[in-house]
């Protein structure tokens, strides 16, 4: 024992290895193969193709896992579809018992969760134990809670059905709590497949099902990879998908599911803005650095990738970091002194290595670690880019490992221009001292989750998701709940009646019935930027009326149309920003000033329609209802405070999407227009709006009464021509945010799977008829739900 | 490398080595510290997993408690104290460990003892007389400990007083007024008149951080004790409400961290209160560690004020060295 003499003079840490005897011990009795779990049970893997699963820490294999097939997700769905009736049909109670005995099962065997995932993704121990496998426990109960409470929290609301969910290999077990917790929670049933590289600890969990007595069938997990995966999105009988992964993978379940008529949420890629002001706790900044990039090996979605530093301070900061990261420890994940583990694989690993050579060749200078790496398995050392501009590929592409870019911004609205300069949205991190700026740049920044002087905070409790192509859906607290939710008036809802197709001609109609001569002649144009417009192809249609007769023309908006239509309402900004009591007063005003026209849009209603007086009159006094309701929720329909951490608020506040498209199907073109377009433009968002397309010249009428209701130029656009046409330009343009269409089945399918260029969020009526007339159907909190997408802000306080 | 030479009214001479030269101060520059950004949370966090990070396991572990003995200050600060009380305390200091155990850790010519014995100034010819021949230093509270609120003549007088009696430390108190009104000139001039009073002897400034309420307030006070000339700068009385906390003392290091790049000087650092385990002592030596660097980790630059501590740390090296658990009876009392 001379060697405490000299460690009295080096004082080095030593090894400090965590036993992981007992998930060896586990594997061992395994070693034939893990089999699905299907039905409450473990399918057997003998004659089954499988898959090995290895430690990327050090390259052994760990396990070999069956490869789902088409049979096997077939069984799955089928056990799950058998096991929802009852499940569902549980009382809240019944199902928060499960839930809490899950949560409390996976904390008595918590070391053994978090040795288990160190060793299947290359984590460190200290972040599976601190972090990981607490939040697992914690996601638990929290949904063990909204189980007791759904019924009556969310009345009127009923689970999907089926989900199936398919999740990636960096936080394994935590992303399976996310998604499986909410599901059954709200009385779902599931199939879900882990990632390939990382089955183990969802084996271990179904295990825990098993433990816990968890009806067979409610909870079912195929493994495999994409393939496996897509079998389970594209099953018939899924009624939800949720994903968690890549954003490449996320357009091509998008693609995949469109026309459906699947629920589906995505938690996909991110390239966040980490932005450090001049009086920010830099040293504080430094530690966020840590805890953002160089936190499970820089494999984290919403990790804070893209440093953006105030120059007057950027030298400073950087020496900061380059100093920090001599203290950063990577090694065995198993040691409880390791920082950084492994990588999950040894393609990942190639991946990031390529990554940061091109960030090398292209100019970038890469400050790293000077650590001594393993010999064997996944080990990359973490660093920083400096030298690197938006034009970078590193500063374009998400890493996915411990590699941060590092550029400056002179100004605040420099900082924002920088960090909202990505395709994604999923986080930001923002540091400085002065309350104003820092939450003037949450309220700017393009992100669902905000991190004000932190980062990577997490909790069931709040809602955890991404703006643009970070995707759509949010996870945790009430917000997430809604996506294991359906409204049940939306679920019932008939097929809309068959009408005959419409042809529209932009040619003169030598044979057509003609209204009424001797009026003035009526021509219905654009409304773009609150100005009239021309259509730009120069080609009308002649709108139908009672009995086929000919009652004026409207534009045949094109391409080009749309496109100058969404520039008008991206100019508009400056709606979402006024106050919510401003806007409020706009939306009264239009029910004030279309009230005054009732008999105008009553005898157009009959006249276009062909409905009685009575049933006009009743639309009509529908349309100003509506109106005034949603000019009532202008400023009522807002956000929560959630309680997560002590010293915290964590604001989750709606924010609307943006531009948005509008395409209105053709019943009750008046009462449905309204019904679409007002909880859109009460959120703050802007539209661009196709009419009804066999109804067009109620438009005219209605944007005369925009016009003179002081609504800004470019917050309400509309367009009219045909449906689909418009619908798919719309759906295709990259500038708008979301996209509601209200239309045919094979519509809804072609808006769906033409969003996917952007992930634009889209709410489709999958060519079903609501009752626009019931308040039950045609308005609510549901219109607004959609209007809005949720950022959850976190700040921490306390001086 | 400098000694530092500290006479003994006995005539003799205790001679003890510094890696580093004495902090010679600088003029007051309120800028190095008004406008400083400190951000509780973000401390707070840090601080929380910086002991989760690390750990150290078996003759690691033995080692790093074996260190921070080396480096404790062994306290006595109460009314009351006499001769007797002082004598036991030093002859801990002297043995802070059985011969058996220290044996068995093979460090038997090591020497080791605490890194100093902390007293009342009345105290301090106890003190100085049962430590001698150890090279153990005595360390003395003084001015006005621990309010600090006697006139300053007394306190500068009350240095004076435990440097004759063959203190080689002071562990003076600041007047928590001058942080609190932000009066900066005050604190500094207070401090650097101490400095000079206290002569060849080194000093500890306390600030007594529960009371500064702001973290904001730790790092200034801190900046400023340190441009006034402090060898040291300590958390705390061990009377305030609040003691030794690892955020405050994560701000004082970053304060010392900055300190030593904007002079070229180098500070050490002393937290005191509250600290009873040998896990405390791992989680402030593993604090050093990560901040600062090997050379806090010795107690020219690091020292743990603690008088329960050392007891739970002798328990656990025999543990290390038996495999059984330890009873306190079997371990001498300090």
């Amino acid at each position: 024992m001379g060697q405490i003499k000299d460690i009295l003079r080096t004082m080095e840490y030593g090894p400090a290895p965590e036993s992981n005897s007992d998930v060896k011990n586990w594997l061992e009795i395994n070693a034939k193969g893990f089999g699905h779990f299907i039905n409450g049970k473990f399918t057997p893997v003998e004659g089954r193709k499988t898959f090995s699963v290895s430690n990327p820490a050090n390259e052994t294999v760990l396990a070999k896992v069956a490869q789902g097939t088409a049979e096997d997700v077939d069984a799955a769905v089928k056990a799950a579809r058998g096991a929802f009736g009852k499940w569902s049909k549980l009382p809240g109670h019944e199902r928060a018992k499960y839930l809490y005995a899950i949560a409390r099962h996976i904390q008595k065997r918590e070391r053994f969760f978090s040795v288990l995932e160190t060793m299947d993704n290359g984590k460190p121990l200290r972040e599976t134990r601190d972090i990981d496998i607490p939040l697992v426990a914690r996601h638990f109960y929290h949904h063990a809670g909204w189980a007791e409470m759904v019924e009556t929290e969310f009345e009127g609301y009923s689970p999907v059905g089926v989900c199936g969910q398919v999740i990636p290999w960096n936080f394994p077990l935590l992303m399976l709590a996310w998604k499986i917790a909410p599901a059954l929670a709200a009385g779902n049933t599931v199939v879900l497949k882990p990632a390939e590289l990382t089955p183990l600890t969802a084996i271990a969990f179904a295990e825990v099902c098993h433990e816990i007595g968890l009806p067979a069938g409610v909870v079912n997990i195929v493994h495999g990879d994409g393939e496996t995966g897509a079998l389970i999105c594209g099953h018939d009988d899924i009624d939800k998908v949720a994903f968690t992964g890549s954003t490449e993978v996320g357009r091509i379940i998008r693609e995949q599911i469109a026309g459906s008529e699947k629920k589906l949420s995505l938690e996909l890629g991110g390239k966040s803005p980490f932005i450090v002001f001049e009086d920010a706790d830099l040293d504080g900044a430094v530690e966020g650095v840590v805890d953002a990039i160089w936190f499970n090996q820089g494999e984290v979605c919403c990790a804070g990738s893209r440093i953006l530093v105030q120059e007057g301070i950027a030298e400073r900061f950087y020496n900061k970091l380059r100093k920090r990261m001599e203290t950063l420890r990577v090694g065995d994940p198993l040691d409880k002194t390791m920082d950084i583990g492994a990588l999950v694989s040894a393609g990942q690993l190639k991946r990031v290595s390529a990554l940061v050579e091109q960030g090398k060749a292209e100019g970038g200078t890469l400050w790293q670690a000077k650590v001594e790496l393993p010999a064997k398995g996944s080990y990359f050392a973490p660093g920083f880019f400096t030298d690197v501009e938006p034009a970078s590929t590193v500063c374009e592409v998400e890493i996915f490992g411990p590699v941060a870019t590092a550029s400056t911004f002179r100004t605040p609205d420099e900082a924002i221009a920088l960090a909202n300069n990505t395709k994604y949205g999923l986080a930001a991190s923002i540091w400085s001292e002065n309350i104003n700026l820092a939450l003037d740049m949450a309220a700017r920044v393009k992100a669902g989750v905000v991190w004000i002087n932190s980062t990577n905070l997490l909790d069931a409790g709040a809602g955890f998701g991404g703006y643009r192509e970070s995707g759509f859906g949010r996870e945790g607290g009430r917000e997430g709940l809604y996506e294991y939710l359906s409204a049940d008036w939306e679920k019932r809802l008939p097929p809309v009646k068959a009408e005959p197709a419409l042809k529209l001609s932009a040619a003169p109609d030598g044979d057509a019935k003609v209204a009424g001569t001797g009026a003035i002649d009526r021509t219905v144009k654009n409304y773009v930027g609150g100005k009239q417009a021309r259509p730009d192809g120069g080609y009308s249609y002649s709108a139908l009326g009672k009995g086929g007769q000919v009652i004026g023309q409207a534009g045949l908006g094109n391409r080009k149309d749309i496109r100058n239509a969404v520039e008008a309402a991206a100019k508009a900004g400056a709606w979402g920003a006024a106050t919510a009591h401003n806007r409020a007063q706009v939306l009264y005003y239009i029910g004030e000033n279309l009230s005054a026209r009732q008999a105008e849009f009553e005898a157009l209603l009959v006249e276009s329609t062909g409905v009685s007086t009575k049933a006009a009159a009743e639309e009509f006094a529908a349309a100003l209802r509506r109106i005034f309701y949603y000019a009532a929720q202008s400023d009522k329909y807002d956000g929560a405070v959630h309680a997560t951490k002590s010293r915290h608020v964590t604001l989750a506040m709606n924010e609307p999407w943006g531009v948005m498209g509008i395409v209105c199907p053709d019943e009750m073109p008046l009462l449905s227009f309204v019904s679409l377009v007002l909880p859109a433009i009460a959120m703050g968002n802007r539209v661009i709006t196709v009419p009804s397309t066999r109804h067009p010249l109620l438009a005219a009428n209605l944007y005369q009464v925009l016009d003179t209701s002081d609504v800004p130029g470019g917050v309400v656009n509309i367009v009219t021509g045909e449906r689909d046409v418009l619908a798919r330009t719309l759906a295709d343009h990259d500038e708008v945010d979301a996209l509601w269409y209200f239309g045919s089945k094979e519509g809804s399918a072609m808006a769906e799977k033409a969003s996917c260029g952007n992930l634009k969020a889209t709410w489709v009526s999958n060519g079903r008829q609501r009752d626009w007339l019931s308040t039950g159907q045609g308005q609510g909190r549901e219109y607004l739900r959609r209007a809005v997408q949720v950022k959850n802000i976190w700040v921490p306080y306390g001086e | 490398m400098n000694t530092q030479h500290t006479k003994v009214p006995d005539g003799t001479e205790i001679k003890l080595a510094h890696s580093h030269a004495r902090n010679a101060g600088t003029k007051l520059r309120p800028e190095w510290f008004e406008d400083i950004a400190v951000n509780r949370s973000a401390t707070e966090r840090r601080a929380a997993t910086l002991t989760t990070r690390r750990t150290v396991k078996k003759e690691y572990q033995a080692a790093w408690l074996v260190k921070a003995i080396t480096c404790i200050d062994l306290t006595t600060l109460a009314g009351d104290d006499t001769a007797g009380r002082v004598r036991r305390l030093c002859a801990k200091a002297r043995r802070p460990i059985r011969d058996d155990i220290l044996e068995a850790l093979g460090l038997a010519d090591e020497n080791i003892t605490t890194g100093a014995v902390c007293v009342y100034p009345t105290m301090v010819p106890h003190a100085v007389k049962a430590l001698h021949g150890s090279g153990i230093p005595v360390a003395s509270v003084a001015t006005g400990f621990p309010a600090g609120l006697t006139p300053l003549p007394q306190r500068l007088a009350e240095i004076h007083y435990a440097v004759g009696e063959g203190a080689a430390e002071i562990d003076i108190v600041i007047t928590r007024e001058h942080v609190l009104t932000q009066n900066w000139q005050a604190l500094y001039d207070e401090i650097v008149q101490m400095r000079q009073a206290c002569g060849d002897a080194h000093l500890k400034a306390i600030l007594a951080t529960g009371d500064l309420n702001t973290l904001r307030n730790v790092y200034r006070a801190s900046m400023v004790a340190m441009q006034a000339g402090a060898d040291f700068i300590k958390t705390s009385t061990g009377k305030e409400e609040v003691n030794a906390t690892l955020p405050v003392s994560l701000v004082m290091l970053r304060a010392l961290r900055d300190y030593g790049e904007l002079s070229g000087q180098t500070v050490g650092f002393k937290p005191a209160g509250g600290m009873k385990t040998a896990k405390d002592a791992m989680n402030w030596l593993i604090l050093m560690k990560e901040e600062l660097g090997l050379p806090w980790l010795q107690p020219d630059l690091f020292r743990l004020g603690a008088s329960s501590m050392l007891a739970d740390i002798e328990r656990q090296l025999e543990h290390y060295v038996t495999g059984r658990y330890a009873a306190s009876s079997r371990h001498a009392l300090a």
